[in-house]
């Protein structure tokens, strides 16, 4: 079964390892990822002014065309998905400024597309236990934090991701793998996203605390879903360290690097030199290499 | 900080227009606290989001523009999941940074020649394009 794909900027170049092992990985599940034509950046921020209709073009442009491709479109990046996702609620809601959208770009979109997660097609479509049924070599002995972030879950009534305070679904994912999936209080807080460019010391600061939290709670590793969260919570750390001596950096993986682990996959394919993190050893250690 | 309340003072036009931006009735709030309880960057700013919003009920334009809260916000929406009163708070504070970035003369809050170097290659594309949608006019 093929799946339309939409990979984004980042996913081209600084998480190529995101894109490359979540494609690798579809093929062994037995679903192909079928990426988009012509798709462009969706802007990375759905924008909150309520005036701001401009920034609502290029997300609207990319649904409209996926519907002349297909009815759903599957998203990697967390933050592509909430941008893609709310902008179709509010073009299915929102009779006004779906015209104005329409006229812009000169399409006739209504908003009947369905905005797709990875994570969600494995648990609806592959389903979780059919999944382990897969798994070749299950991450036994690995004590994982399953960091969720903010744009996977919120807004909760746009996004229908999971639960708004306490979700599960991403631990039921790394425990389908044979990992143990540790809980930590900040699993849902900010990483700093765009702090990184406005205020760099207080991105910091956010993921010191949220690496902290999961080391405390006994984490060895954190799985990520956001090449923005990934950039502050993992290529951060070099910074953490320097600030906090007594910190221990520990590797952020995106969960499809994991989920090719898991899968068997080559290791040499599962792109780790782009993690900051090296989780070689630790891989090694819990002998899954 | 003394302030004399008069009914115009609370009517005023700074504070309609924020909520004309941001599609929220600031009037809604009983200032209770929790946007600023649950914010991950309270910690880094000069008052929290609930003062913010009171601080424009009253019509201090001056002062509500003066401080970093809002340019500290990183949209997680977290207080807005949170608000008993259902304000979308994260809203307020993008129409905020939009009442500085929309004035007629430049007003960027970043300076991109300013970055370090180096840093261009290292960021990640989605921080830079959301980055750059927030704070430059
Ligand atoms: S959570 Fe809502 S009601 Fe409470 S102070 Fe913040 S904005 Fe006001
Ligand atoms: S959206 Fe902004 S103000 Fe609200 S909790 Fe997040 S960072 Fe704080």
């Amino acid at each position: 079964m093929d799946y339309l794909y939409f990979p984004g900027c980042t996913l081209y170049t600084k998480a190529k390892n995101f894109d490359q092992t979540a494609r690798n990985c579809s093929l062994l599940l037995g679903f192909e990822l079928k990426e988009l034509k012509n798709w462009t950046c969706c802007g990375a921020t759905f924008p909150l002014a309520t005036d701001n209709i401009m920034a609502l073009l290029p997300p609207s442009r990319i649904l409209a065309t996926a519907r002349e491709e297909g009815t759903a479109l599957t998203t990697l990046c967390a933050i592509c998905f909430n941008v893609i996702k709310r902008t179709n609620r509010l073009i299915q809601g929102d009779v006004e400024k779906r015209d104005k959208i329409n006229n812009f770009i000169e399409k006739n979109y209504q908003g009947d597309l369905q905005v797709l997660h990875y994570l969600e097609i494995l648990k609806k479509d592959i389903g979780f236990p059919q999944l382990k049924e897969k798994v070749k070599k299950p991450l036994a002995g690995l004590k994982a934090a399953a960091y969720y972030g903010c744009m996977l879950l919120r807004p909760f009534e746009e996004m229908e991701f999971d639960d708004k305070e306490k979700p599960a679904l991403f631990e039921e994912f790394l425990e389908a793998l044979g990992a143990k999936a540790i809980e930590f209080p900040y699993k849902i807080e900010c990483c700093g996203s765009f702090q990184s460019v406005g205020s760099p010391d207080v991105a910091t600061e956010c993921a010191y605390k949220i690496l902290g939290s999961a080391i405390k709670n006994g984490a060895e590793a954190m799985v990520s879903t956001c090449p923005m969260c990934t950039f502050n919570i993992d290529h951060k750390q070099s910074d953490i360290k320097q600030k906090y001596l007594d910190f221990n950096p520990i590797p952020v993986f995106y969960f499809t690097q994991l989920l090719g682990v898991a899968m068997g996959l080559d290791y040499q394919t599962l792109g780790f030199d782009q993690n900051a993190v090296d989780p070689i050893p630790l891989l090694k250690e819990k002998g899954l290499l | 900080m003394k302030i004399e309340l008069t009914r115009q003072k609370v009517h005023n036009e700074f504070a309609k227009k924020v909520e004309l931006i941001s599609g929220q009735n600031l009037f809604a709030c009983y200032q209770c606290g929790n946007c600023t309880a649950g914010c991950p960057v309270a910690f880094a700013m000069e008052i929290g989001p609930h003062e913010v919003i009171r601080y424009t009920l009253l019509g201090l334009e001056e002062e509500t523009l003066g401080v970093n809260t809002y340019w500290l916000c990183a949209s997680c929406l977290q207080c807005t999941s949170r608000c008993p009163k259902g304000i979308d708070i994260a809203r307020v504070m993008d129409a905020l940074r939009m009442v500085v970035l929309r004035k007629k003369e430049r007003k960027d809050h970043i300076q991109i020649p300013e970055f370090p170097e180096g840093f261009l290659e290292k960021v990640p594309q989605i921080a830079f394009v959301s980055g750059f949608r927030k704070f430059l006019s």
